[in-house]
């Protein structure tokens, strides 16, 4: 090696050291407590209750604060519309509804043993997962078809696959909790509506460990944020909410005593003056932040759902055993326990006035049949309307069962190793049945399916500023915002009219000039002779 | 005959850099509009906008040279011989005739350029500016504005406008060649002196 290219090595390495201290930015506070030190945390548990109850003993009121907050309770009171919302309340285009498939849905409550969503989760202290959050080690997996518990014996999943998970460490992770990160509300939250960023398409596994160009807050090359980074907490209460969004953050930089201290919006840190230039500032009042700079989503790799059409469930192959079909990339185009699907990546977003305020068509809401796609959720807002931005959107679509008497939409018995049960008896009339039934829902026996749309808010996967979608990309007559209605689009919205007397006038003027022209130079022929 | 200046140093500047200046508007405007795609959005709004703001300079020293020097009465329109010169660019011209109009350093315009320019300096121009800055400043209109017009409704003159300023520039770069040679109208704006026997 020689000289100058031993000096441009340790340039490097010392490069590489300094960037290392730079993208290290989101500082972690050292933990005030070695968790393996204490006596209670020693185990060896059987139970992830005991877990729980070792826990509590120092933690006194955390689960009581957990048992207050909608990771508990699946209830969210909607101050805006009155209704009653939460995840034991609401339908959507996904897996349908909580109801009658626990314990498949209640695998990802903040608990242990929620069967029966017609009751209150489980009263009993211990019953809060405090692991699910606060694991460090990765190894703590809550079984998705045990009602929250971790698996105590070695289980098959997914069924049929002969991959046997083994019971988790229990000691081990209880001496190794700390602060959450991405990858434990990820476990949860990047697995909706059934697997791998299914559901919302800013949120799959590729958050757990992003490059800088899918999520430059979550990257470790970037800022290396935990999801609790913005979604700041209080006595367990975590901030941000789907049902009613903080569409227009009119607080900007948030300062202790001054603010709410939310961090759940972009403003909470970048202010309400982001850019360096005017023109681009002046645009924050009509479009959240997140209209250019998630150009795209499910950019990580993994696929999301964009189409699910219920109404083709059950189809079997000719021995009677369920059909799995593949699309180009791998993931399921047809499953006889779901129906068709359609799977996109790098999705761009539809685009909408938002107020924040969703509205949802709970099980039971009369229905406009005769208007297809019915909304399953309504978001609120408009061009008029003060309070609204344009967001960008996942819509999902797909069609769904509903009543065609009551007409409306339906519980949805799924899962169950029972006889009634859609996944395992391929009969939408024992389903829908079972489910009427096991939830005590009205259901006239007449059923149909009906295509949907629900909207899903974009606000995750932010992309370098490089990366921000181009102004040309709305100012042009192709635009991402064609047909928003109700702003101005230079280089969009134009009066034909005005252009076309505009053209006409020119083109007349230089008519005119030529013919002159030529008069001129015919003229100056005769006078010379 | 003594050779006379006819436009000045400032004022053959000042003619230049607004021609160019209007030139590169127009380019960026009618990409900013869509009519034309050769220019990223992002790129057409910032030299428009710097072109803009050139220009409105431009003018105000150009309003201060008029209003200092005693120019501005270059552009009071007058009837005196205003169908003279009608008449002769519309019949005249192919006959042979004189031009009717014989220009000095005070009255350099003959009454169509008179009211041709007049019209440029206080209608189109004057209409681009407040509609653009308007257009520009829309943010921060004042609750009085606001109520009272909307976005588009600035779109649409400012647009209006710039096809008036196309109608007049073909208008004006055609006329200048009707000197007794192609030339001989814009050398003086050129080199400031008239050929004394090109008018």
């Amino acid at each position: 090696m020689d000289k100058r290219a031993a000096i441009t090595f340790v340039c490097g390495l010392l490069l590489m050291g300094f960037s290392g201290l730079v993208s290290a930015a989101a500082d972690r506070s050292p933990p005030t407590a070695d968790h393996s030190k204490f006596k209670a945390l020693q185990g060896p548990f059987e139970r992830a209750e005991d877990v729980t109850a070792a826990c509590l003993e120092c933690h006194t009121e955390a689960g009581e604060q957990v048992r207050g907050t909608t990771h508990w309770t699946w209830l969210y009171e909607h101050e805006e519309t009155g209704q009653t919302l939460g995840k034991s309340k609401v339908i959507n285009s996904f897996c349908g509804m909580t109801v009658t498939n626990e314990p498949r849905c209640t695998s990802c409550h903040v608990g242990y043993g929620w069967e029966d969503m017609n009751e209150p989760p489980p009263e009993a202290d211990n019953a809060v997962d405090c692991l699910v959050c606060h694991d460090t080690t990765g190894e703590y997996w809550k079984f998705p078809t045990l009602a929250g518990h971790p698996t105590y014996e070695p289980r098959e999943w997914p069924k049929g696959s002969g991959k046997m998970v083994q019971p988790p460490d229990l000691a081990n992770i209880a001496q190794n909790v700390g602060a959450s990160d991405r990858q434990n509300c990820g476990s949860c939250h990047f697995y909706g509506g059934g697997a791998d960023g299914v559901k919302h398409g800013d949120l799959d596994s590729s958050l757990v460990d992003p490059p800088k160009h899918v999520d430059v807050h979550m990257s470790p090359e970037g800022l290396d944020f935990a999801c609790s980074d913005c979604h700041t907490t209080s006595g367990h209460e975590v901030t941000g909410s789907r049902y009613q969004v903080n569409a227009r953050d009119e607080l900007g930089i948030d300062v202790p005593g001054h603010t709410d201290l939310s961090r759940a919006s972009c403003e909470s840190c970048h202010g309400m003056e982001p850019h360096e230039e005017t023109k681009i500032n002046d645009h924050v009042d009509k479009l959240a932040c997140q209209s250019c700079h998630i150009p795209a989503f499910a950019r990580g790799g993994v696929a999301t759902k964009t189409w699910w059409d219920w109404s083709t469930a059950g189809r079997l192959d000719e021995d009677g055993n369920p059909i799995k079909e593949l699309d180009e990339n791998g993931d399921p185009s047809y499953l006889s326990e779901k129906g068709d699907f359609r799977h996109g990546e790098n999705v761009v977003p539809e685009y909408a006035w938002f107020n924040g305020t969703v509205e949802y068509t709970l099980a039971g809401e009369p229905l406009d049949i005769d208007n297809p796609p019915v909304p399953i959720n309504d978001i609120q807002g408009s061009a008029d309307d003060p309070d609204s931005r344009i967001w960008p959107f996942k819509i999902m679509r797909g069609k769904q069962p509903f009543d065609t008497e009551l007409q409306t939409l339906l519980a949805t018995h799924v899962f169950g190793a029972d006889d009634t049960s859609l996944w395992s008896n391929f009969s939408w009339e024992k389903a829908l049945q079972a489910a009427s039934d096991l939830s005590g829902r009205p259901y006239s026996g007449e059923f149909s399916f009906i295509e949907t749309t629900m909207h899903w808010p974009i606000t995750h996967m932010v992309a370098p500023a490089d990366d921000a979608v181009r102004c040309g990309s709305c100012h042009q007559s192709d635009s991402r915002l064609a047909g928003i209605g109700g702003i101005y689009m230079p280089g969009h919205d134009r009066n034909v009219w005005l252009d076309r007397i505009g053209w006409f006038l020119v083109a007349a003027t230089l008519f005119a000039v030529l013919l002159h022209a030529i008069a001129r130079v015919i003229f100056r022929g005769r006078s010379a002779k | 005959m003594s050779r006379e200046m006819i436009f000045k140093r400032f004022e053959r500047f000042w003619h230049w850099t607004q021609a160019l200046l209007i030139f590169v508007l127009l380019f960026t405007g009618f990409n900013i509009h869509g009519t034309l795609d050769s220019l990223k959005f992002s790129t057409a709004v910032q030299v428009h906008t710097l072109a803009a703001w050139a220009l409105i300079v431009l003018w105000v020293f150009a309003i201060f040279w008029h209003f200092t020097t005693g120019e501005w009465r270059q552009y009071i329109p007058t009837r005196n011989g205003l169908f003279a010169v009608i008449h002769y660019y519309l019949i005249g011209t192919f006959t042979g005739a004189e031009h009717p109009y014989k220009k000095t350093t005070k009255a350099k315009h003959n009454p169509l350029q008179r009211l041709a320019y007049l019209f440029f300096k206080l209608g189109i121009t004057p209409v681009i500016w407040v509609s653009g800055l308007l257009y520009l400043f829309y943010n921060d209109w004042p609750e009085t504005v606001a109520g009272a017009m909307e976005l588009e409704t600035v779109a649409l003159v400012h647009t209006g406008a710039a096809f008036a300023m196309m109608v007049f520039i073909i208008g004006h770069v055609y006329m200048v060649t009707m000197g007794k040679t192609l030339t001989s109208h814009i050398k003086p704006m050129i080199t400031g002196y008239e050929n004394p026997d090109d008018h």
